[in-house]
């Protein structure tokens, strides 16, 4: 995904103040704003993951428990994203290259999961393919049904990451390629495909990372068995039963795997952007729906 | 032989954009098609090369019917106005991309690229990103990689539209240049007049969708079919129901019978030529250009009297447009309208 | 891809995209509609005005409430100071402000808990103030917040790259003081990314689960959310009163859907 326009919206040179954002004021309240929402508590976690030493901190993450869940949560989540990463773009394909009747209806439904509380979702997933299952599929309480819960969730962010790159795409590369005998499907492997590359591995990195902490959705759906138990689930039992230290270890395990994601996305970003003229900013794009950007120029053309 | 484009439709929703078009272009021969936005123009060169589809008529290259074929068979190099150049490929790759896709073998490509890229001037560049190249440059890769696979047909969309005025003027020379060693059958698209005539050695001018006249460009400019033409291939000056030529405007001091009385609005030296412009007694606009030494001659000044006889004046009102509606075959020269001499010059 | 893409294909891809959204997007959806009024009207409705399932919705709205504005206006000013005002710093709050996005609700609920908890950091001090933050409204906002804090800010930054500042130089020009052409100039300029932002916040604390369930401790008629009624209905085995609530909050959905998709359209004019 392409950042913005580097050029534009830089620091203003001189005069230029904006309200509440001078710069001592403004920037302080921002850090504080953070800090106490956001850094504080997560240092407190942190801080509280170790108390007991490091030994506590890795005895507890290796708790037979701990591993089958966050074996379970990397498992599911590797094959969600990959079955999302496969679908999310045959839907960003059909969006943006096809029309048919209801396609903004359809458009617009992409979001639900994003817009949904999880917690109804699990409980329609629960509904619909739980014990009393009108379709006579019967996945409740079992591993499927932590595949499928993070499914739901995730697919948005891999159709929103790939369908603004589709729709910025310069299609006359594509008509050069067919005009110098490319096929269809060469077309797209070789033109196409690797132009959307980098909004796919952020949207994957984002949907994964997603996938990893989510709660809500595999909570009723999937429950609590020892063997369909997600490491979010997992650390919430260890909260009930007062073993806070365990569940801060935990935590802190998937806190550096969220901190490892944002970071690849970073740096996807700035991979995706090198062939970009401005270069692009260094602010991230997340994918929400949809936002493209201005593309770049040669320095001999007309303005 | 050539292309052959006989009674070319395309509509987008309501609007035509071709009308019944034919065209011949000649084999080895450098056309433009020119005409302002809407014309059609850009539309005719993409159903040439298959990018769009036509909904009536046929499109023949080397007396093939290609109508049919997907863009992938016809072998056509095609320009874009925005270079479409690969930006996750190299120059190198860009370039050989046609041939890779051939399955030629890896030393064959890169022979064949270096040598293109010789041929239009960026070895040396090979390697880098197109990012990382000037507009004319990405222009030029784009030309070498139309030309890597031997099209039968080279053609280009506003080449040059996108760059400033010096690297356009620099690429329409280099162009014509390689045509000359090329002899490829080339059609280029352009609104700039002065861009066509200075490399095309035929025009086609087209207007909303149907082709006015085509022809050399001393035909069209000497000989225009209709108003339209004569208007947009050159400068005119319009008195009443007549059109005549700024250079066409004799300029005297003195009133002799057939002149009309003026008066000089404002005096602009461009370079070699002068353009004086004036407003005759009945309020209408009109200007001459005269070269400095006739300008020194006459000592004109602004507010200054003078008399204009136009040398050579058209008119094409009352009359049909002489090959019915729009489609006319190039080759030689076009029918002209009524070539008025106002009265012989003294 | 000119002409003529194989119309097999066309179909094959449409079978698969559209037919994976109905199963997993559609049916969830349709079935909660059918669910809920599946006995009728009268047993949902019960439930949803019950005395705790009121409470439950007022404490929803009162986390939106508090949440939402305080979002906004830290995004507003984020943005400006992040586009306007670019330091080295910078990039390192964007990144913080990214934070939420990744990381587990549990996660954060747990923070918050280990810093306001009896065994916290803070814990100690505020008992000894009275303050209480955990099991009660304070805990709540301050979840509701973590959890919905980039979404103004992810929305506003590129509105303001995009519209450049040269407006807001004419304006200086003009004699406007900073207030003044931010009011008049700057806001208008990104008010529908703005308003896209405050919708996806507000979404997203009306449907936050995880960590408000354990920063609250889902007290009935005290610190129960809309969300965390529907869960205590379900493992109370009353499906009505799940589905009750589950109706609202998906009309919700629904709404922030439509609004979503509306503010997008006039992003992009």
């Amino acid at each position: 995904m392409e950042a913005g326009v580097a050029t534009r919206g830089a620091a203003p040179r001189v005069g230029l103040r904006l309200p509440g954002v001078g710069l001592g004021l403004g920037r302080g309240t921002v850090v504080l704003y953070l800090s106490v929402i956001v850094l504080l508590p997560l240092a407190a976690l942190s801080g509280q993951a170790f108390e007991d030493g490091l030994a506590t901190f890795w005895h507890q993450v290796t708790s037979p428990q701990a591993l089958r869940s966050l074996e379970l949560t990397i498992v599911a989540s590797l094959i969600v994203v990959a079955i999302n990463a496969v679908f999310g773009t045959i839907i960003a394909w059909l969006l943006v290259r096809d029309e048919f009747p209801g396609k903004s209806a359809v458009n617009a439904v992409i979001d639900l999961p994003f817009a949904l509380p999880t917690i109804v979702a699990s409980l329609t997933l629960i509904t619909l393919y739980g014990n009393d299952s009108p379709f006579d599929i019967h996945l409740a309480a079992t591993q499927a049904a932590v595949v499928v819960a993070l499914l739901f969730v995730t697919l948005p962010f891999v159709v929103r990451a790939v369908q603004p790159l589709l729709i910025e795409m310069d299609r006359e590369m594509e008509e050069a390629a067919a005009s110098l005998g490319a096929s269809g499907f060469t077309v797209f492997r070789r033109i196409i495909f690797p132009n959307l590359l980098p909004g796919l591995a952020a949207g994957v990195a984002l949907a994964f990372a997603r996938a990893l902490g989510e709660y809500g959705s595999v909570l009723l759906f999937a429950g609590g068995l020892p063997h369909t138990m997600v490491s979010s689930v997992f650390i919430r039992q260890q909260i009930e039963s007062g073993n806070e230290v365990g569940a801060a270890a935990v935590s802190v395990v998937l806190l550096a795997a969220s901190l490892l994601m944002l970071a690849a996305i970073s740096l996807i970003q700035r991979w995706g952007s090198r062939h970009e003229r401005s270069g692009g900013s260094d602010l991230t794009v997340m994918p929400m729906s949809g936002e493209d950007f201005a593309a770049e120029g040669g320095d001999d053309e007309r303005r | 032989m050539g292309i052959t484009v006989e009674g070319a439709c395309k509509s987008f929703g309501d609007f035509r954009a071709l009308d019944d078009v034919s065209i011949e272009v000649p084999n080895g021969s450098l056309t433009a098609l020119l005409g302002p936005s809407g014309s059609g123009k850009s539309t005719l060169l993409r159903a040439i090369a298959g990018l769009e589809t036509l909904d009536a008529g046929r499109v023949m290259i080397e007396d093939e019917d290609v109508s049919k074929k997907p863009t992938q068979k016809r072998e056509v190099g095609f320009v874009f106005q925005h270079y479409a150049a690969f930006k996750h490929m190299t120059v190198f790759e860009n370039v050989g991309f046609g041939l890779k896709i051939r399955k030629w073998d890896k030393a064959k490509i890169t022979t064949r690229v270096h040598e293109l890229l010789r041929l239009v001037q960026l070895d040396g560049l090979a390697d880098r990103y197109p990012s990382q190249l000037s507009g004319g440059q990405r222009q030029r890769m784009a030309l070498a990689r139309a030309l890597a696979v031997e099209p039968q047909v080279l053609l280009l969309d506003e080449p040059f539209g996108a760059l400033d005025a010096k690297v356009r003027k620099d690429l329409r020379a280099w162009l014509r240049n390689l045509h000359d060693e090329m002899h490829v059958t080339t059609i280029f698209v352009t609104h700039d007049q002065e861009e066509a005539m200075d490399v095309a050695g035929q025009l086609v001018v087209m207007n909303e969708g149907r082709v006015e006249q085509a022809g050399s460009a001393s035909d069209l400019y000497d000989h225009p079919a209709n108003e339209f033409v004569m208007s947009f291939v050159g400068e005119v000056n319009r008195l009443g129901d007549h059109f005549v030529r700024p250079h066409d405007m004799a300029v005297s001091l003195d009133y002799d019978e057939g002149t009309e009385q003026a008066m000089v609005q404002r005096i602009v030296a461009l370079g070699f030529e002068v353009r004086v412009e004036f407003v005759l007694a009945d309020g209408t606009d009109v200007w001459a250009q005269l070269t400095r030494a006739e300008l020194q001659k006459l000592e004109l000044r602004q507010g200054q009297i003078v008399y204009l006889r136009p040398g050579q004046a058209r008119s094409f009102s009352g009359e049909e447009p002489p090959d019915g509606d729009g489609a006319s075959t190039s080759r030689g020269s076009s029918s002209g309208g009524d070539d008025a001499e106002v009265s012989a010059a003294a | 891809m000119s002409a003529a893409s194989g119309s097999r294909s066309r179909w094959g891809l449409r079978a698969l995209g559209l037919g994976y959204l109905a199963l997993l997007l559609l049916a969830p959806l349709v079935t909660i509609f059918y669910k809920t009024f599946e006995h009728g009207l009268a047993p949902p409705l019960e439930a949803i005005t019950s005395s705790d399932g009121l409470h439950a919705l007022k404490l929803s709205l009162l986390m939106v409430a508090i949440a939402v504005p305080l979002n906004t206006i830290f995004g507003i000013g984020c943005a400006l100071l992040l586009v306007r005002h670019r330091r080295r710093g910078s990039a390192l709050i964007d990144a913080v402000i990214n934070l939420p996005f990744a990381i587990s609700p549990v996660v954060i609920g747990l923070s918050l808990f280990l810093l306001y908890g009896t065994k916290g950091w803070f814990g100690p001090g505020l008992d000894e103030a009275g303050i209480k933050v955990l099991f009660s409204v304070p805990g709540m906002v301050l979840a509701s917040i973590f959890v919905s804090l980039p979404f103004v800010v992810r929305e506003t930054v590129p509105v303001l790259q995009e519209i450049g500042t040269e407006q807001e130089q004419a304006a200086s020009t003009l004699g406007a003081n900073a207030w003044q052409t931010f009011w008049r100039i700057t806001l208008p300029a990104i008010r529908w990314g703005v308003a896209y932002g405050v919708v996806l916040t507000t979404a997203r604390v009306l449907g936050e689960f995880g960590a408000v369930s354990i920063v609250s401790g889902q007290i009935s008629g005290e610190t129960e959310t809309l969300p965390l009624f529907v869960e205590k209905q379900f493992q109370n085995f009353n499906q009505a009163g799940a589905f009750g609530a589950s109706v609202v909050l998906a009309l919700l959905a629904l709404t922030t859907l439509l609004a979503m998709n509306v503010l997008k359209r006039k992003e992009d004019a």
